[in-house]
């Protein structure tokens, strides 16, 4: 890690007069195992390093990576983002961050006894969850049962004053089950993760991968009408995802955001409380730090129904005359540094999913959904997303239904929430999974 | 999971925040010689044989250099100007039906000893031994012919486009409140070896734009997003002109201020020549996979030889196709590309295959083994896939539909092709009432079963067209790909809108 900060302040500390420069240095090993009928289909293991710099000059901006970090390359990358500064239109809030004196949460999220795994372990993992699967259900196929890890460390550094260095580990299992019944097939899929092996719940992945695919078989392509939905914990999640990018500092001053000057609205139904927090050791997305190198801290965004805040990048903050909430994003070092949330959940209510289906006269359990990136706008809010799942009728599950959308718009959505599960679940996005209940839908089927 | 696949347009913003670093793009140096000397070839030769000491079949280098250059304006101004470069190579190894796969960015002898050894260890099955592999370099046939590389063309040009499509997409209507557009080059040098004695190499070129527009009404924000990307130069430009590209655009998202919700429940859909590909890479282009269908996760398996869409339809993956998005002279195990027709009047004719899966099954390759980068393992992936012309005058095709929706523009798809269920979004649709084109109406996805889908298919017009360049995702990795199809009619399919 100091290597790494090392190596990001020595190209930090070549700014010139009037000028920022932003190193961020990441290195990342990771292994993969994917296992079918018994037999490693493929073991790959690898190490992948690399550079990235940004430089400002007079307001502009310019910047170049390389995915090698030898001192050839990280000269070459240092004199092109230079070069490329002048072709960025001046902008007056340009510009890295600066230390802000909150301190980073103490979050450790690096496991040694990863790092000391051995590849043979990983392996019988994999072949492990294929077995315990196949074991469950006669009419179960397993396309693929997967181990993967990867060890990440970076660091970012500026001429501003930011050094920061970071590191973390993960897993997971992941498998993708078929059920076949000789006339028809369904699919499913489970997965555990976890920052070490100790956290990885195989039973758990297998019953999820088993259950998902058999419990759709027979399904019918359901008529069309308006009812109520409940999210499962994995779908609230992806919903959540899909919200994020309206609640995004950056898009509201660019005009792309649908809750643009609604700060102290209702915009939700008042029990609908959302936070970010990426100091939530739970979170899978969980850092210390921001993409600039700034500490991450817990933001209520909309509570008890009311808008309350935007989550801001430093140059967001600085542009809104705010200031950093410490939500700069950033994919790795290939590119700069964005603004969005980090680790969004929602405040959940008690009931357990079972209840809630209980209280419904007329539903649909949403397993799965389809066509999230295709269908749904966050920016003019529509709403309209493939799935699949088990109707409710009279408050008991019944037929399996696929092969239909589910449409509303996103600001409909929040205002029709009708209760928050209490089964709040760290899934492995940037968000964390609840049962969440939503009424006056539209199912488009037959 | 590798059966749930699907297809963004090329820079789709990714959760509604813009992202300037998807217009990947490359400059870089002078050499613009068509012989690639990544490695030497006795290199070459000394690592495949110790990839093979452990034991194993088959060993194979693959070597990339990837630089890339890319412009970004939003809001205005040129956020930032980005070059990248990327290098390295992975080695595979495979014993019985193992593959080990190492990869590093050290492209030094000792570099790539340390992956091969890596990878051997992974494909491990005891046993061992010598192998003695010797090269036999093979000429590429270039499909694309590059006549500007992107490389000598000055940043301050490819800035410019960027102006000039705000300046177009602004000046068409107050209602335009803002606008980000993108510009990205890459070239991508690449050398596959292997123990079979193939040497190859490939230098591929593309070049792209983009544009989105945001418009505000009455009834809020509506998009309108346009894109061009060929497999060649900075000619590109000479093509389309972005002040064009940019009006469409701006005109799109206008168009749509004035939308109604979209219908929802099944009825006739009509989809414009060159909007929808996607459709067809959905419905079946993933199924017919020879990876996915041999594990038993397509619905297309064990269909060969049987009447899978309505006699009209010719199904064609092309990665000989000059210049399109997904042209490549070799896939990325060093096979030349090439035309495969995979379904003829109807009857379901082959599937696309890569190396693994051909050895596996006997089958010859298909020029269909590609990966995103040297850091990934190759599979069986689409090049361009696209529906051949049917006879229908297009115009004649909207006239035959009483009731129905007309779609302008695709977005992004996804299909399980274990169940053949997929789903595509509309960017611009309209209501069809009385075989007349009526109001816009909101974005919103299309649902449907492929192979329901390819027989429902009962109009196809003779107005061929490509469409816009694509990214393909699959099991995590993103490749260029191109589809085209005629006007064409289904004559039934679910639209996910709120309307009753």
């Amino acid at each position: 890690m100091t290597e790494l900060l090392d190596i990001a302040r020595r190209v930090a500390d070549q700014a010139g007069a009037g000028e920022q420069v932003e190193a961020f240095v990441a290195r990342e090993r990771d292994a993969s195992v994917r296992v079918y009928e018994g037999e490693v289909e493929h073991l790959t293991s690898a190490q992948s390093e690399g550079i990235g710099v940004r430089v400002i000059k007079d307001g502009r901006v310019g910047f170049a990576y390389a995915g090698t970090l030898d001192h050839e390359s990280i000269a070459e990358v240092l004199a092109e983002a230079r070069d490329n500064v002048a072709f960025g239109t001046p902008d007056e809030w340009a510009g890295m961050a600066t230390p802000d004196g909150v301190p980073p949460a103490d979050v450790d999220l690096w496991r040694e006894a990863l790092a000391s795994y051995p590849t043979d372990s990983k392996v019988a993992l994999a072949l492990e969850l294929e077995r315990t699967t196949l074991a469950l259900d006669p009419r179960l196929r397993v396309e693929d049962a997967n181990y993967a890890d990867v060890l990440a460390e970076s660091a970012v550094a500026t001429s501003t004053g930011i050094a920061q260095a970071g590191r973390a580990t993960g897993c997971y299992v992941s498998v993708s089950t078929i059920a076949d019944d000789g006339s028809e097939t369904q699919t499913g899929f489970g997965f555990s993760v976890g920052r070490a092996p100790d956290d990885i719940d195989v039973a758990k992945a297998a019953a999820d991968g088993a259950d998902r695919a058999v419990r759709m078989l027979g399904a019918i392509k359901p008529a069309s009408r308006k009812l109520t939905v409940v999210f499962d914990p994995f779908v609230t999640a992806q919903f959540l995802g899909v919200l994020s990018a309206t609640l995004n500092g950056e898009s509201v001053l660019k005009g792309r955001s649908l809750f643009a000057h609604r700060v102290g609205e209702e915009v939700a139904a008042s029990l609908v409380t959302l936070v970010d927090d990426a100091t939530n050791p739970l979170a899978f997305s969980a850092t210390p730090l921001d993409g600039e190198g700034l500490a991450t801290r817990r933001s209520v965004l909309i509570e008890d129904g009311v808008l309350q805040r935007f989550v801001q990048s430093s140059y967001s903050g600085r542009r809104s005359g705010t200031a950093s909430t410490g939500n700069a994003t950033r994919g790795g070092f290939k590119s700069t540094p964005g603004c969005g949330c980090l680790a969004l959940s929602l405040t959940p209510g008690t009931r357990a999913q079972p209840e809630l289906v209980a209280a419904i006269d007329d539903g649909v359990l949403i397993q799965m959904v389809q066509g999230l990136h295709s269908g749904v706008n966050p920016v003019s809010g529509d709403f309209s997303t493939g799935a699949s799942g088990l109707l409710i009728s009279g408050g008991e599950l019944g037929a399996p239904v696929r092969e239909f959308t589910i449409g509303s718009t996103i600001q409909r959505m929040l205002q029709d929430v009708v209760e928050i599960g209490g089964d709040v679940e760290w899934l492995p996005m940037s968000a964390a999974g609840v049962s969440l209940v939503i009424r006056d839908v539209t199912m488009s089927g037959a | 999971m590798g059966r749930i696949v699907e297809r963004q347009r090329v820079g789709a913003a990714r959760s509604g925040a813009e992202d300037g670093d998807e217009d990947t793009a490359e400059a870089g140096d002078e050499d613009t010689g068509s012989v690639i000397v990544m490695i030497d070839q006795g290199v070459l030769e000394r690592v495949l044989s110790s990839a093979l000491r452990r034991g194993g079949e088959f060993a194979e280098v693959y070597a990339e250099d990837k630089r890339s250059s890319s412009a970004h304006l939003d809001d205005g101004k040129v956020e930032q100007v980005t070059s990248g470069r990327d290098r390295g190579a992975g080695i595979r190894v495979v014993a019985g039906d193992t593959t080990g796969y190492a990869h590093t960015a050290d492209l030094s002898e000792a570099g790539l000893q340390a992956a091969a050894e890596a990878a051997a260890a992974a494909a491990r099955k005891g046993g061992g031994g010598s192998n003695v592999v010797a090269l036999d370099r093979r000429p590429t046939r270039p499909v694309n012919d590059v006549e500007t590389f992107p490389e000598t063309v000055a940043k301050a040009t490819k800035v410019d486009l960027l102006t000039k499509a705000n300046d177009a997409a602004r000046s068409m209507s107050g209602a335009v409140v803002q606008v980000s557009a993108g510009y990205g080059d890459s070239r991508r040098r690449l050398l596959v070896a292997n123990s079979d004695g193939l040497l190859t190499e490939d230098d591929q070129v593309r070049t792209l734009f983009r544009i989105n527009v945001v418009a505000s009404g009455d009834a809020g924000l509506q998009t309108g997003y346009e894109s061009m990307g060929h497999t060649i130069g900075f000619e590109l430009f000479d093509r389309r002109d972005v002040t064009e590209l940019a009006r469409q655009a701006a005109q799109r998202a206008l168009t749509k201020l004035d939308s109604r919700p979209a219908p929802s429940g099944q009825m006739p859909v009509v989809i414009k020549a060159g909007s929808g590909g996607v459709l067809f890479h959905e419905a079946c282009g993933h199924g017919l996979e020879a990876d996915l269908v041999g594990k038993g996760a397509s619905v297309f398996r064990n269909r060969v030889g049987e009447q899978v869409a309505a006699p009209w339809i010719t199904l064609v993956d092309d990665g000989t196709m000059t210049a399109e998005w997904g042209a490549i002279s070799i896939d990325d195990e060093g096979h030349p590309s090439q035309r495969n027709v995979l379904i003829q009047d109807g009857v379901l004719t082959d599937y696309m295959w890569d190396f693994l899966r051909s050895r596996k099954e006997g089958h010859a390759q298909s020029g269909n083994g590609r990966r995103e980068s040297y850091r990934d393992l190759p599979m069986v992936r689409m090049t361009n896939t696209f529906v051949l012309n049917g006879t229908e005058d297009p115009d004649a095709i909207i006239r035959a539909t009483d009731h129905g929706v007309y779609v302008a523009q695709l977005g992004g798809g996804q299909v399980n092709t274990a169940t053949g269920d997929f789903v595509f979004g509309m960017t611009e649709a309209y209501l069809i009432e009385n075989g007349e084109l009526t109001d816009p109406i909101r974005e919103g996805n299309l649902i449907g079963n492929g192979p329901q889908v390819l027989k429902d298919i009962d109009l196809l017009g003779n107005d061929f067209a490509m469409g816009n360049p694509g990214t393909c995702g699959k099991d995590g990795q993103g490749v260029p790909v191109g589809d085209g199809q005629p006007t064409l009619r289904v004559k039934a399919l679910t639209i996910g809108g709120t309307a009753a």
